[in-house]
């Protein structure tokens, strides 16, 4: 009888995930029929004949190429600015001692969960103020000043490091930032790699920030530039699928290669320490 | 002397590059929201102070109303069904078996998916006409509902939506059942329990933590909605872009946030709505994590 339910337990998970990856099948079959045949009844479900066709028109009928490269440009330097500023704050709250530690940790715990739209028009002001809107700045300096949860997630793993191998080097003299260079950052490769595939996905992926700073459409990026193909043509449905595919390429490269690495970013980052 | 001096600033020199952050991008913002939502302010023109009033105006309109119940539908329905199908999922892929690897990295991955991609695929997966869902509904001789285009079916081809991006919650589900001490189960099967039975008194409530967890993320995730419903239901009215479109039925609460300050130039009432997401949020947060301290003793 258990061998039964068994069974049954694994034909109902298979059909069931054969349903939950259907979305994506259906976008890339979609994607690569020929404009006619996608709006045909009754619908031919395997593409007859393959074509690249809408590919191609997709990166001819908007800049496509030149919202790559601003996405690519923003989500790389974002990236740059989140590891570099998260480092040595991490590595105060996990190894330094100084007043008003617990505070600043319960700030940061509290700022991770503050929703941006609480906070959205004061920093379109503080931006508009400066004159940066219409440009990326708005979209790349904050990363350079730090993020909450990549500063969590760096502060959880420090935190773990062996109190007396920090204490061995600073009997042999070492000052923190040498101790931070040549022994702490070394060891948290992963960790780093993990902040690293997390922003840049982040950014890749994010929408509302530049549908704000981003008015010119040759700033556009990939996200809202996506949205050109409805407003010229009412909705070219065989372009933005074939639009969408590219979008979600790298997105689906990292996350095969860097599998393990965005797992232990959001595990590490449930843990409650 | 010199070097205790160094000592003591270094903490803060390190942390530097955060506190400068926190102040200008949350702890500032936080303040001049509730400064601006006492005001009429149109970006051009200098604050005006009017006190009260932009509270008093939203109390008073529907529009705001109608993007707070959707908002609500969201969270406490979205929000419960997706915990609820992430702890389901999480348990049929807690076992070792060939292929799980694969199939736990395809339930995971749609929620790595850019929130814009993820809403135009499901908008042509919800295609009321060439869509594959109505499709197949079709072959079964079923007449498909109009989805987005129908202010009845528009939030449950939503949670349709919520669903297949429910990855996230899944993977942290599955690292808190891998923490749970397997004796607990051999205990109880010795004593006789089922497996639902060992679900329902172990599993469940060894997972509590998790489950306080995914419910701040998800109950903060669907306050602050926007993205998908923005693209869904912005180009509906062939060009004409009418955010929240059929009949308002996706007018999400930041979006209307957002159409407020930013389209209407109205900032004051506008931030006065930041405000009230800023202590709603504020509040389930301490209440969910008051609710967990508790359970922990």
């Amino acid at each position: 009888m258990g061998r039964r339910i068994e069974w049954i337990g694994w034909a109902a998970l298979l059909g069931f995930t054969f349903i939950f990856a259907l979305p994506l099948i259906f976008l890339l079959l979609s994607s690569l029929k020929l404009p006619s045949k996608i709006f045909i009844q009754p619908p031919e479900w395997i593409p007859n004949p393959i074509t690249l066709e809408n590919y191609y028109q997709a990166t001819k009928v908007i800049p496509f190429f030149l919202y790559m490269k601003n996405t690519i440009i923003i989500s790389i330097l974002s990236t740059i600015g989140t590891v570099l500023s998260c480092i040595t704050p991490a590595y105060a709250l996990a190894k330094m001692s100084f007043r008003g530690k617990h505070l600043l940790f319960g700030i940061l715990l509290a700022t991770m969960f503050l929703p941006y739209p609480v906070v959205m028009i004061p920093t379109y002001l503080i931006f508009a103020k400066l004159h940066w809107t219409g440009t990326f700045l708005p979209l790349i300096v904050p990363a350079f000043m730090g993020d909450a949860f990549s500063i969590f997630l760096l502060r959880q793993f420090f935190i773990r490091l062996p109190t007396e191998l920090l204490d061995a080097a600073r009997v042999d003299g070492a000052n923190e930032l040498q101790i931070l260079g040549y022994i702490v950052l070394p060891l948290s490769k992963a960790v780093l790699a993990t902040v690293a595939v997390l922003q840049f996905t982040f950014m890749w992926s994010d929408f509302l920030r530049p549908l704000l700073y981003l008015n010119d459409t040759h700033q556009y990026t990939i996200s809202i530039g996506l949205q050109n193909y409805q407003a010229y043509h009412t909705t070219s449905w065989h372009l933005v699928l074939a639009g969408t595919v590219i979008f979600i390429t790298p997105i689906f490269l990292i996350f095969w290669v860097a599998q393990r690495t965005f797992v232990s970013g959001l595990t590490l980052g449930s843990l409650n320490e | 002397m010199r070097k205790g001096r160094v000592d003591k600033l270094l903490p803060w020199l390190f942390l530097s590059p955060w506190l400068i952050g926190l102040v200008a991008f949350s702890l500032y913002p936080i303040f001049a929201t509730l400064f601006y939502s006492f005001t009429r302010y149109d970006f051009f023109h200098p604050p005006q102070w009017v006190g009260i009033e932009n509270y008093i105006k939203l109390v008073h309109d529907s529009v705001f109303w109608k993007s707070v119940g959707n908002t609500l539908y969201l969270t406490l329905i979205g929000v419960p069904l997706t915990l609820g199908f992430s702890f389901l999922v999480a348990i049929a892929l807690n076992r070792p078996f060939r292929g799980v690897g694969f199939l736990r990295a395809l339930y995971y991955l749609p929620s790595v998916l850019p929130p814009v991609a993820a809403a135009v695929i499901w908008a042509w997966v919800l295609n009321p006409e060439h869509g594959v869902v109505n499709n197949a509904l079709t072959l079964v001789g079923i007449q498909g509902p109009n989805w987005f285009y129908d202010p009845n079916w528009s939030k449950p081809g939503l949670l349709l939506l919520m669903l297949w991006c429910s990855g996230y919650y899944i993977i942290i589900y599955l690292a808190g059942l891998q923490d749970i001490p397997k004796p607990l189960y051999e205990a109880a099967e010795l004593d006789g329990a089922s497996r639902i039975q060992s679900l329902w008194y172990i599993t469940w409530p060894m997972l509590s933590s998790v489950t306080i967890f995914n419910l701040i993320v998800g109950l903060l995730g669907g306050l602050q909605y926007f993205t998908q419903a923005y693209v869904i239901s912005t180009p509906n009215t062939a060009g004409v872009a009418v955010t929240g479109a059929p009949q308002g039925s996706l007018l999400f609460y930041a979006m209307q946030l957002y159409i407020l300050a930013f389209k209407n130039l109205k900032m004051g009432t506008a931030s006065a709505m930041a405000w009230i997401l800023f202590l709603v949020s504020a509040i389930f947060v301490a209440l969910l994590l008051r609710r967990h301290e508790w359970e922990g003793e």
